[in-house]
C-alpha cells in the first residue's frame, strides 16, 4: 500500500507539473502586457477553459501561485458563490489582499496583521490607502527588504481573479468594474476572468459602456482532451508504472470522461481506484512493483501465495503448454514455482518495453491515414491492441491497404519518427529493428535519386515525340499506356510494401493482448465492473430492480420467479409499488388499501377469508401504512391536496 | 353492450338479472374492459391487445407482456450492472398514459391468484379460476367495479354496503363517451389480434433485431406520447375516502405496536444480504484514508447498517453521527457539533460560511485531528438544499474529514452539480438491505395516513398548563367561539375588539393591554395566528383543525 501511495504522489505532481507548464505560456504573455497599460482601461485576461468545471480550482491555483512568484504579491481569488453582492466582494477582495500581504512578510508587519479584514471598511478608497501604503513601504524599505520584492515587477499590479466569471450576478461585475476603473491610476488593477463557455459570454454579460472600459485579451487554455491524452501518455503508456489496466477499464474510464464530465480530475480519481481496488482485491499485487523489487519480493513469497499462483487462469495456460516434468515441478515444488515467476515477470516486463515503441510507431502509421481506421487518439489504438489481436481486425486491415498506398514523403518522415521512438526506447532487441528501417530511409534516398534520373529520361522521349505526327503520337500514347499497365511494380512501391510488411510483422511481434502474457493478472486490473459501479453508479436502477424483483436480493425461492414477475410473497413495499404502478397521476389510498389487503390475505393463505372479508385487519392496515410512508420516503409518491385521500404519483409513467 | 358482444364475436349476452348473477356475471365477463391502446410498456411490448372472445386469452396475454417487460428489465440492469457497457434504464422512463384505478385491483386479484408461478394460457382453466376469486373475499367485487360498463356498474353496488352506496366515480359523467370510443377501439384491434399476439410471443427470442427498432420508435414517440399523457387533465379516481371507510385511525404508537408484531419477511435472507454489506467494512475504511467519502444507496434502511460500521470500526476514533432524517436538522446544528464538541470551541459565528472557514482552518493546522461523519439520509428534507448540501460537500473536502453517508430519494443524486461532486468525491456503493425504514419514516408525518392529530393536541395542553388559569380561559374562550362557527366556511376569526369585549365579561382581563400581552404570549407559541381582515380589523385564529380543538376542550373540561 506504501507503493500505491508514491504511485498517488506521482500522479499529482504529473498532473500540477503539467498544469504549470500549460500555463507558463499566459505567464510570459501577461507580463508583457502589463507593461503597456493603458490610462483609463483595465487589462483584462479572459481564460477560457472548457467546459471541465472540476478542474479548473486547480488551474486555478497553480496559475494564483505562479503569479504571486513570478509577478506580484497581490492575488486575489474570487468565486461567485462568495460575492452575492459588491459589499461582499470587496470585502473578500480586501481580506484575501490583506492576507497575502501578511503572509508577504509577517515578521515585521504585526500591527496589520492584527486588525481584522472585516472590520475594515471596505471601499475602494480603503484599498488604495493600503495599496499606497504598501508601495511607500517597500520604497523606504532596507535594501534587505528590496532585494525580496526586486523580482516583481517596480509597482506591483493587484490581480484579481474570477474564477467562474458566469455565475457572477451582472451587476456586481458591472459596478466593481466600473468603480475600479475610476481608480485604475491610483491602483494598477488587472482582471482575469475565467470562463468556462466561450469568450462571447463577456460582451453578454456586459454591456459596451462597460466593456469598453476593460482591455481584453483572450487566451485559450488547452482543451481537456488534450490534458487527458497526456496524462494518459504519461501514466499508461510507460514502464515506469508497473500497474496497468485492462481494456474494459481504460474504456469505462474513458467513456465517463467524454460523455459526462470532462474532467480529468476525475479521470484521475477514477485511476486511483482502480489503484486501490487492484491491490485491496489481488492478493498477489504485491508482485506488481518494479522488477527488481518484484523478483525480490517473489523470492520471500509463503506457500499459501504460490498457490494463488498456482491458480491464475494465465498460469495454468502456461502450465499446460509445458511438458509433463516441467509441470509436476510447477504444480509441486515451490522454490521450481519462484524461479519461473521471476523469469516469466521479466518477460511480461520485455513486453511491456517492446509493446509501447510498437504501438507509438503503428500510431504513427494510423493517425495520418485518412478516415483514421484505428483511431486518431494513441489510446483508442491502446485499446483496440489491449482487447484482441489488432491484426486479426477490419480496421487494420483497412490501415494496412491504405498505408500501402501513402505518398513517398510521408512514408519517409514516419520512418524517421519511427526511428526516433525506437533509438529513445531502452528496449534491448530494438538495435535490428533500427538498423533495417534506416536501411529503409537509406533505400528511399537511393530511389530518389533514380526517380530524378528517370524523370530526365521521360523528359527527352517527350522532346522526341514532339517530332512525330498525329497517328503516331496515339500510338506511341497507346503503347506508353499498355506498359505502364502491365509493367512491374516500381521499386519504390517494392519498397513501400516492404516497409509495410515489416510494420505487420512488428506489430504481431509485440503487439499481442496481455491477457496472452503468462501472469498478467497480476499488473492488470480488468474488473470494469466493479468501477463502473462506484464512479457511475445507477441508484435509480438499483431501486427498480430492488422493487421489482426483489428475488434479484433476496435470494429466497418464493421469490425466485422464473418470469421476473412479481409473487404475492414479495415484502409489502414491493407489492405497493407494483400496485402503484398501476395508477395514473392520482392514488387513492383506500383502493389501494384494498388492492394491498386483496394480494396480502391471498398470499397468507385462505384461513381467514370470511372473518376479514369487510374490514381490512389491523396488521395489515399498519404493514400498509408503513410501505406507503416508505414509498413517500423514497420519492415515488407524495400527498395530494387535490383530492381527500390521494396521493400523487410523482415518478415516470405518472405525473 | 350486447351489440358490441355481437361484434367481437362472442357469444356473451347482457340482461339484467338479479344481483348474485351479475356478480357472477361480472366475474366472467372482466375482460370486457378495453383500454385505450397504451403506449408500449417497455421494449418488447408493442401493441397491447385486448381481445374480446376470450377471457383467458387475453389474461395470458397480459401476463406475457407484463412479464417480458419485468424480464427485459432484469436483463438489462443485470447487463449494465455485470459488463459495465451499456447503461440499462432507458427504459424506466418511458412515458405512459395514465391508466385506470381499476387496473390496480385488477393487478391485485391476479397477484393474490398466482402463487408467483406462471399461469398455463389455457382456455378452460382460467374462467373457472375467475368465478372462484369473487367467493374468497367479497370485497373482491369492487375491484371489479371499474372494470364495468357504468350501468351495470350502478346495479351492482347498489344492494353493497354504505361504503360504495355513493356515486362511485368523480368523473363519471365521461364515461358514456368513453366506452363508445373504446368500443371502437376494441374492434380494430380485435381485428389485427393474430399478428401482434405472434409478435409478443416471439419477443424474448429476437429481443435484439427489435430493440433497436424499437429505439427509433420511442424517440419519434416520445413527444407525442408526454402531450398524451398529460392532454387530459381529469384523473379518474373513485371518490372514497378513508373516514368512509369505518376505520379508526391508527397512531403512531398503536401502528408501531401493530408492525412489532407482524413478523418481518425473509429475515434470514436480509441478514445475508447485511453480511454482505458488512464484509465491506474494512474496504470502506480504507477507501477513506485514501480521501474518497462514500455514499450508500439501494432500497430498505441502511441506518443499522451505518450503526453497524460505527460501533465496529469507529469505536476509537472521533466521529459525529448526523441523523438526516431528523425533521428540524440544519446544517448550523451540524457544523455547531463539530465546533462546540469536537473542536471544543466556545463562541458563535455569524455565519455557516464563517463558521465553515473556522473548521477549516482547524482542520488544516492540526493535521492530527480526524473526524467521521457519519450522515444518515444525507437527501432529507433538511438538507437537501443547495446552500446546505454546497456546504457539506466543502466540509467532505478536507482531507481528515471522512464522510459517509446514506441516500434513498430516488432523485437524490440531482442535488449535486459537477462542481459538489467532486468536492465529494464519492464512492457508490449499492447496499440493498430490504429493511424497513423505521426511524427515518417515524418523522415523516406529512401523509401519514393515521395522522390523529395527537401531536398538536399534546403540544396545546403542555403550552396551557404552563399558562395562567386566566390565560388558559382566553384561549379557551377563543376556542370554543370558533367551533361555534366551525360551519362557516368564511369564518375570518374572532375580531379583537368583540374578544376584548367577551373576555372583559367574564372577568379574564381588565384592560385592552393585559389581553395584547396574553395573546402574544399565545403567538410565539404559536396556539394562534392573526390576520388583518378587509377593513383593517384584526382577527384571531386558532390553527388547529377542528376535531383537536373539539378534543382538547373536553380534555380541558375534565380538568377544571
Amino acid at each position: 500500500q506504501q507503493i500505491q501511495e508514491e504511485m498517488n504522489k506521482q500522479l499529482f505532481d504529473n498532473l500540477v507539473s503539467f498544469l504549470r507548464r500549460s500555463h507558463s505560456e499566459f505567464q510570459e504573455k501577461a507580463t508583457e502586457w502589463t507593461c503597456r497599460m493603458k490610462s483609463r482601461e483595465i487589462p483584462t485576461a479572459a481564460l477560457v477553459l472548457g467546459v471541465n468545471v472540476t478542474d479548473h480550482d486547480l488551474t486555478f491555483k497553480s496559475l494564483s501561485e505562479i503569479l504571486q512568484n513570478n509577478i506580484t504579491p497581490y492575488v486575489a481569488l474570487l468565486q461567485a458563490k462568495d460575492c452575492p453582492g459588491i459589499k461582499n466582494l470587496m470585502q473578500k477582495l480586501m481580506g484575501q489582499l490583506m492576507n497575502c500581504y501578511v503572509d508577504a512578510d509577517s515578521s515585521d508587519e504585526e500591527d496589520c496583521a492584527q486588525v481584522s479584514p472585516n472590520r475594515i471598511r471596505c471601499s475602494m478608497t480603503s484599498l488604495i490607502s493600503w495599496y499606497e501604503n504598501i508601495t511607500k513601504k517597500t520604497d523606504s524599505e532596507t535594501p534587505n527588504r528590496k532585494r525580496t520584492s526586486s523580482r516583481h515587477l517596480q509597482s506591483p499590479p493587484v490581480v484579481v481573479i474570477f474564477k467562474d466569471m458566469e455565475s457572477f450576478t451582472t451587476k456586481v461585475l458591472q459596478d466593481f468594474i466600473v468603480i475600479s476603473s475610476q481608480h485604475i491610476h491610483e491602483l494598477p488593477l488587472i482582471l482575469i476572468f475565467g470562463i468556462a463557455t466561450s469568450p462571447m459570454i463577456i460582451h453578454s454579460l456586459l454591456p459596451h459602456s462597460i466593456s469598453s472600459l476593460l482591455c481584453i485579451e483572450l487566451f485559450q487554455s488547452l482543451s481537456c482532451k488534450e490534458h487527458l491524452s497526456t496524462i494518459i501518455d504519461k501514466l499508461l503508456l510507460t514502464t515506469q508504472f508497473a500497474f496497468k489496466l485492462g481494456e474494459k477499464v481504460l474504456q469505462v474510464l474513458i467513456n465517463i470522461f467524454l460523455y459526462h464530465d470532462f474532467s480529468v480530475q476525475n479521470f484521475i480519481k477514477g485511476f486511483q481506484l482502480c489503484i486501490v481496488e487492484h491491490f485491496y482485491s489481488q492478493p498477489l499485487s504485491v508482485l506488481c512493483c518494479q522488477l527488481s523489487e518484484a523478483k525480490k519480493r517473489v523470492n520471500s513469497l509463503s506457500h499459501s501465495q504460490c498457490e494463488n499462483i498456482r491458480r491464475l487462469p494465465s498460469f495454468r495456460r502456461y502450465v499446460e503448454s509445458q511438458e509433463s516434468e516441467k509441470q509436476i515441478a510447477l504444480l509441486t515444488s515451490d522454490n521450481f514455482l519462484k524461479e519461473a515467476v521471476q523469469k516469466l515477470l521479466e518477460d511480461l516486463h520485455v513486453y511491456h518495453e517492446n509493446y509501447l515503441p510498437v504501438l507509438r510507431c503503428l500510431h504513427v502509421f494510423t493517425s495520418s491515414l485518412p478516415k483514421y481506421p484505428l483511431g486518431k487518439q494513441i489510446r483508442e489504438l491502446h485499446c483496440a491492441c489491449l482487447e484482441s489481436r489488432v491484426w486479426e481486425t477490419e480496421d487494420y486491415e483497412s490501415s494496412l491497404q491504405l498505408a500501402r498506398m501513402l505518398n513517398k514523403s510521408d512514408l519517409v518522415t514516419m520512418l524517421q519518427k519511427c526511428v526516433e521512438i525506437f533509438v529513445s526506447s531502452s528496449g534491448k532487441d530494438f538495435d535490428k529493428v533500427v538498423e533495417k528501417l534506416k536501411d529503409f530511409l537509406a533505400q528511399f534516398q537511393k530511389l530518389e535519386g533514380a526517380c530524378q534520373e528517370q524523370g530526365e529520361s521521360i523528359s527527352s522521349q517527350k522532346e522526341l515525340q514532339k517530332k512525330t505526327d498525329l497517328y503516331h503520337l496515339q500510338k506511341s500514347l497507346l503503347e506508353l499506356k499498355e506498359s505502364r499497365r502491365s509493367k512491374k511494380l516500381t521499386k519504390f512501391e517494392v519498397l513501400r510494401f516492404e516497409v509495410v510488411d515489416f510494420i505487420d510483422s512488428l506489430v504481431k511481434n509485440y503487439l499481442v493482448p496481455a491477457d496472452h502474457q503468462t501472469l498478467h493478472e497480476l499488473v492488470y486490473f480488468s474488473r470494469a465492473g466493479a468501477l463502473r459501479e462506484h464512479l457511475n453508479a445507477a441508484p435509480r436502477v438499483a431501486l427498480h430492480t430492488a422493487l421489482n424483483n426483489p428475488g434479484c436480493y433476496l435470494k429466497h425461492q418464493a421469490l425466485r420467479s422464473d418470469g421476473g414477475s412479481l409473487s404475492n410473497k414479495a415484502p409489502d413495499v414491493c407489492i405497493v409499488y407494483k400496485l402503484h404502478l398501476e395508477c395514473g397521476r392520482l392514488i387513492n389510498l383506500v383502493d389501494w388499501l384494498e388492492a394491498f389487503a386483496t394480494v396480502v390475505t391471498a398470499a397468507e393463505g385462505p384461513s381467514g377469508d370470511a372473518a376479514v372479508s369487510d374490514q381490512v385487519d389491523d396488521v395489515i392496515h399498519a404493514r400498509f401504512i408503513r410501505a406507503v410512508s416508505e414509498l413517500e420516503l423514497l420519492g415515488f409518491i407524495k400527498a395530494s391536496k387535490q383530492k381527500t385521500d390521494h396521493v400523487a404519483r410523482l415518478t415516470w409513467g405518472g405525473c | 353492450m350486447s351489440h358490441h358482444g355481437a361484434r367481437g364475436g362472442a357469444a356473451l349476452e347482457v340482461r339484467f338479472v338479479p344481483d348474485e348473477d351479475v356478480l357472477k356475471h361480472i366475474a366472467e365477463d372482466a375482460g370486457f374492459k378495453v383500454r385505450k391502446d397504451k403506449p408500449q410498456l417497455a421494449v418488447s411490448v408493442k401493441g397491447f391487445v385486448k381481445t374480446l372472445e376470450n377471457i383467458s386469452d387475453d389474461e395470458a396475454q397480459e401476463m406475457l407482456e407484463e412479464k417480458s417487460y419485468v424480464a427485459v428489465l432484469g436483463i438489462r440492469t443485470q447487463d449494465s450492472m455485470g459488463d459495465g457497457s451499456g447503461v440499462g434504464g432507458g427504459e424506466l422512463y418511458t412515458f405512459q398514459t395514465p391508466k385506470r384505478s381499476g387496473k390496480m385491483a385488477e393487478l391485485a386479484s391476479e397477484l393474490a391468484r398466482t402463487p408467483g408461478q406462471s399461469e398455463a394460457p389455457d382456455c378452460t382453466e382460467c374462467p373457472k379460476k375467475n368465478v372462484k376469486t369473487p367467493q374468497s373475499s367479497s370485497n373482491k367485487k369492487n375491484e371489479f367495479v371499474s372494470t364495468t360498463p357504468y350501468r351495470l356498474r350502478r346495479r351492482l353496488t347498489a344492494p353493497d354496503t354504505q361504503l360504495e352506496s355513493e356515486s362511485e366515480y368523480s368523473a363519471s359523467c365521461s364515461e358514456e363517451e368513453e366506452e363508445e370510443e373504446e368500443q371502437k377501439e376494441s374492434s380494430t384491434v380485435a381485428g389485427r389480434k393474430t399478428p401482434a399476439k405472434t409478435k409478443a410471443a416471439s419477443t424474448p427470442l429476437s429481443k435484439k433485431s427489435l430493440s433497436k427498432k424499437m429505439k427509433e420508435d420511442k424517440m419519434s414517440n416520445l413527444v407525442e406520447q408526454y402531450f398524451e399523457a398529460h392532454s387530459s387533465s381529469k384523473v379518474l379516481t373513485s371518490d372514497r375516502t378513508l373516514q368512509k371507510l369505518q376505520k379508526r385511525r391508527l397512531n403512531q404508537e398503536t401502528l408501531r405496536d401493530l408492525l412489532k408484531k407482524a413478523p418481518l419477511p425473509y429475515a434470514a435472507e436480509i441478514k445475508e444480504l447485511n453480511q454482505q454489506h458488512e464484509s465491506l467494512f474494512s474496504k470502506w475504511m480504507l477507501q477513506l484514508h485514501l480521501g474518497f467519502n462514500i455514499v450508500l444507496y439501494g432500497l430498505g434502511s441502511k441506518r443499522d447498517l451505518l450503526e453497524k460500521f460505527r460501533t465496529s470500526v469507529l469505536q476509537d476514533s472521533v466521529h459525529l453521527v448526523v441523523n438526516g432524517y431528523f425533521p428540524s436538522i440544519t446544517v448550523r446544528s451540524i457544523l455547531n457539533s463539530i465546533t462546540e464538541e469536537v473542536l471544543e470551541h466556545t463562541g458563535t459565528f455569524r455565519s455557516p460560511l464563517d463558521q465553515l472557514e473556522f473548521i477549516v482552518k482547524r482542520f488544516k493546522e492540526d493535521s492530527s485531528l480526524e473526524l467521521y461523519v457519519l450522515i444518515h439520509n444525507l437527501d432529507s428534507q433538511m438538507l437537501r438544499g443547495e446552500r446546505s448540501q454546497q456546504i457539506l460537500a466543502q466540509l467532505s473536502s478536507l482531507p481528515s474529514v471522512y464522510l459517509i453517508a446514506s441516500i434513498d430519494h430516488i432523485n437524490a443524486p440531482l442535488m449535486w452539480d459537477q462542481a459538489k461532486q467532486s468536492l465529494y468525491n464519492w464512492l457508490w456503493y449499492e447496499t440493498t438491505t430490504f429493511s424497513p425504514y423505521v426511524e427515518e419514516t417515524s418523522y415523516e408525518n406529512s401523509l401519514l395516513v393515521q395522522q390523529s392529530g395527537s401531536l398538536a393536541l399534546s403540544s396545546l395542553t403542555h403550552v396551557l398548563r404552563s399558562l395562567t388559569p386566566n390565560a388558559r380561559g382566553i384561549f379557551r374562550l377563543l376556542a370554543r367561539y370558533q367551533l361555534e362557527n366551525k360551519d362557516n366556511p368564511s369564518y375570518p376569526g374572532l375580531s379583537f375588539q368583540d374578544f376584548y369585549q367577551q373576555c372583559r365579561e367574564a372577568f379574564l382581563v381588565n384592560s385592552d393591554l393585559t389581553l395584547r400581552a396574553q395573546l402574544t404570549e399565545f403567538r410565539d407559541h404559536k396556539l394562534i395566528r392573526t390576520k388583518r381582515g378587509a377593513d383593517g380589523v384584526e382577527y384571531l385564529l386558532i390553527p388547529v383543525d377542528d376535531s383537536t380543538l373539539t378534543d382538547f376542550l373536553e380534555k380541558e373540561d375534565e380538568d377544571v
